[in-house]
């Protein structure tokens, strides 16, 4: 792998010293190109940075007692973002709940276990659902999920684990659980498609060596395949659950936007995003004004922290895949 | 000895079609919302969807009728400016990470895209309400852009980068060959037999961000009439579809529904026809 890449490079080279009619051309267009690249890196400076700056008082002012106080009050000037941290954590670990199996299964479904034909069709339809705007599953969220989950699976649940504090008090709609709900609709393409490539990966030696010894289908799936892609697939959920902690829209109509840090599923909570989304435009101060920054710049580390994992994991995946084809 | 080892097979067997259908099932349940999203958008939003709807501007409450157009016409405009900064930015550095990069910078360029992808739609709006709409003092057409287009930077910059590194090295080395200089050969030659891909990246992000409706709410922040300047607010189809979505009124649901049909409409379209201009895709050359 190394060694191509060296040769393509050196061919590169010789190439370029063969070409050379117009060097200005050449060295403005590369100059060009470059500093279009190096875009990414900006927007990655600019983002800190403009987040930094425009909640510097608020940090100062409130440091780490912003983190972990829960006092929301803007007309006393009393920010404490706990409540959002709080509602960001649960709604996106109740999504990861639902998604995390579902996506792998689907995964498995698509690259081991379908008929072959059904497989194209059925990842079409995936990436059909990852396009569908956040504010309209949103809309659907609040018309016709909510109704529907306050109506037969939330009762059910009440009456089978209302002994838990979990699945107690009385049922609204707009909740928690709706929340995950809808984030783990959001994040369930995603999941499915990198484990579909994560398992799309794995070397068909593997198959046929289980094949080989009498494996079942299943069997392969499990002792070959999944559990060789283990670390991928785990890549796959961080990246998950980077997505679940930003999704804005659609949790914001259906999570009923209460900053509480309670028990209970079926009451109502809220997150960073959709705190953002919601009271931006209604900061009247210059000190709300701040702390919504801070919130976004809060948000802003988690997710990036939660995406380079992700990448990681993904990446050193793709790296040892690559170099194992190799030899 | 023998029944027990058959009966142990036998047991196997029925195991693993046992995990192919709850593998089925689950790949039901993760396209169920798919369809359940689509037949209630048509039920509920094709009854609202009439010649008004694309025509008028937004009824007041109470008031009968009415419709999206200057969300309509507000999205196409905000897609314009997004694209005006996302496209040139997008395409050139994924030139660049295709053509001309070191495979140290390249991975870390490649890295730091991925990152940027998963940067929540959100932080966009907060970022560029700090940048231009605290800077001058109002919500503008060109703030929501500018959201838009930052969003579309490294998603155009990845497709590209792939469809490029598809062109075969022999098309770059004839152009070379017969003294064509390299960047002439990269713009004709190159791009140009990448250039079914590269659009195919473009229409992507166009349709992902379309959809936004987070990075606006307080960059371009909606507008209930025409838009004159671009220095001024503007509407747009998810935000509208958002704040009726969200309002108490009969009337205004039903034209989210109306609204959302026509959203999703536009977006599935664009991937379909992303489909179809890649079908042919692993046949020929790119």
């Amino acid at each position: 792998m190394a060694v191509a890449a060296s040769i393509a490079g050196e061919e590169r080279s010789v190439q370029a010293r063969m070409a050379s009619p117009s060097r200005f051309g050449d060295k403005a267009f590369e100059w060009l190109t470059l500093a279009m690249a190096l875009a990414v890196v900006v927007l990655i400076i600019l983002i800190g940075w403009q987040l930094w700056i425009g909640s510097s008082v608020a940090i100062k002012k409130f440091g780490f007692h912003f983190l972990v106080t829960s006092t929301w009050d803007p007309v006393a000037e009393q920010f404490g973002a706990l409540p959002f941290i709080y509602g960001t954590l649960v709604s996106s670990l109740i999504a990861l709940l639902i998604a995390v199996p579902l996506g792998i299964a689907t995964a498995a479904y698509l690259t081991e276990l379908a008929p072959l034909w059904i497989r194209q069709p059925l990842t079409s339809l995936i990436e059909m659902l990852a396009a569908i705007p956040s504010v309209i599953l949103g809309l659907w969220g609040i018309f016709v999920m909510i109704p529907w989950l306050r109506d037969y699976p939330f009762p059910w649940l009440k009456r089978l684990f209302g002994w838990t504090p979990f699945f107690s008090g009385p049922i609204y709609g707009p909740c928690m659980l709706a929340g995950g709900i809808i984030i783990a609709v959001m994040i369930l393409p995603i999941i499915t498609s990198v484990s579909r490539e994560i398992l799309r990966s794995v070397p068909d030696l593997q198959r046929e060596a289980a094949y080989g010894l009498g494996a079942t289908r299943w069997e392969a799936t499990r002792i070959a395949v999944l559990s060789y892609a283990k670390k991928g697939l785990f890549g796959a959920v961080i990246l998950g659950l980077g997505r679940a902690l930003g999704e804005t829209m659609a949790v914001t109509m259906v999570i009923g936007n209460t900053p509480q840090i309670a028990a209970s599923l079926f009451k109502p909570g809220y997150t960073l995003a959709s705190v953002l989304a919601n009271e931006f435009t209604e900061a009247t101060t210059d000190m709300y004004l701040q702390a919504l920054f801070e919130i976004g710049l809060v948000l802003f580390g988690i997710t990036i922290l939660v995406n380079l994992l992700a990448q990681l994991l993904l990446r050193t995946i793709a790296t040892t895949s690559a170099t194992r084809a190799v030899q | 000895m023998k029944t027990k080892r058959s009966g142990n097979y036998t047991w196997r067997k029925i195991k693993s079609a046992l995990a192919s259908a709850i593998a089925f099932i689950s790949a039901v349940l993760v396209i169920a919302p798919l369809g359940l999203v689509f037949f209630h958008l048509v039920v509920n939003g094709a009854s609202s969807l009439n010649w008004d709807f694309f025509t008028k501007l937004p009824a007041p409450v109470g008031a009968v009728g009415g419709g999206m157009a200057n969300a309509i016409v507000g999205s196409l405009e905000l897609l314009a400016l997004a694209g005006a900064i996302g496209i040139p930015i997008g395409v050139l550095g994924g030139v660049y990470l295709a053509e001309y990069g070191s495979a140290r910078i390249n991975s870390v360029l490649r890295f730091l895209a991925d990152v940027l992808n998963g940067v929540p739609s959100i932080t966009w709006g907060v970022v560029v309400y700090g940048m231009v709409v605290l800077r001058f003092k109002g919500f503008s057409t060109y703030a929501g852009g500018l959201a838009l287009g930052l969003i579309m930077i490294p998603l155009i910059l990845r497709t590209t980068e792939e469809v490029i590194l598809l062109v075969p090295n022999g098309y770059r080395e004839a152009a070379l060959a017969l003294g064509v200089s390299r960047w002439k050969t990269i713009v004709h030659i190159v791009m140009k037999t990448a250039s079914k891909g590269i659009i195919t990246g473009i229409l992507l992000a166009l349709a992902r961000v379309g959809g936004e409706t987070a990075p606006l709410l307080f960059t371009a922040f909606g507008n209930r009439f025409w838009n004159h300047s671009l220095s001024q607010p503007i509407a747009a189809l998810p935000l509208q579809i958002f704040t009726y979505a969200i309002s108490p009124y009969d009337d205004w649901h039903r034209q989210a529904w109306a609204g959302a049909l026509v959203l999703v409409t536009g977006v599935f379209c664009v991937n379909i026809l992303v489909r179809i201009l890649t079908r042919g895709h692993t046949a020929s050359v790119v």
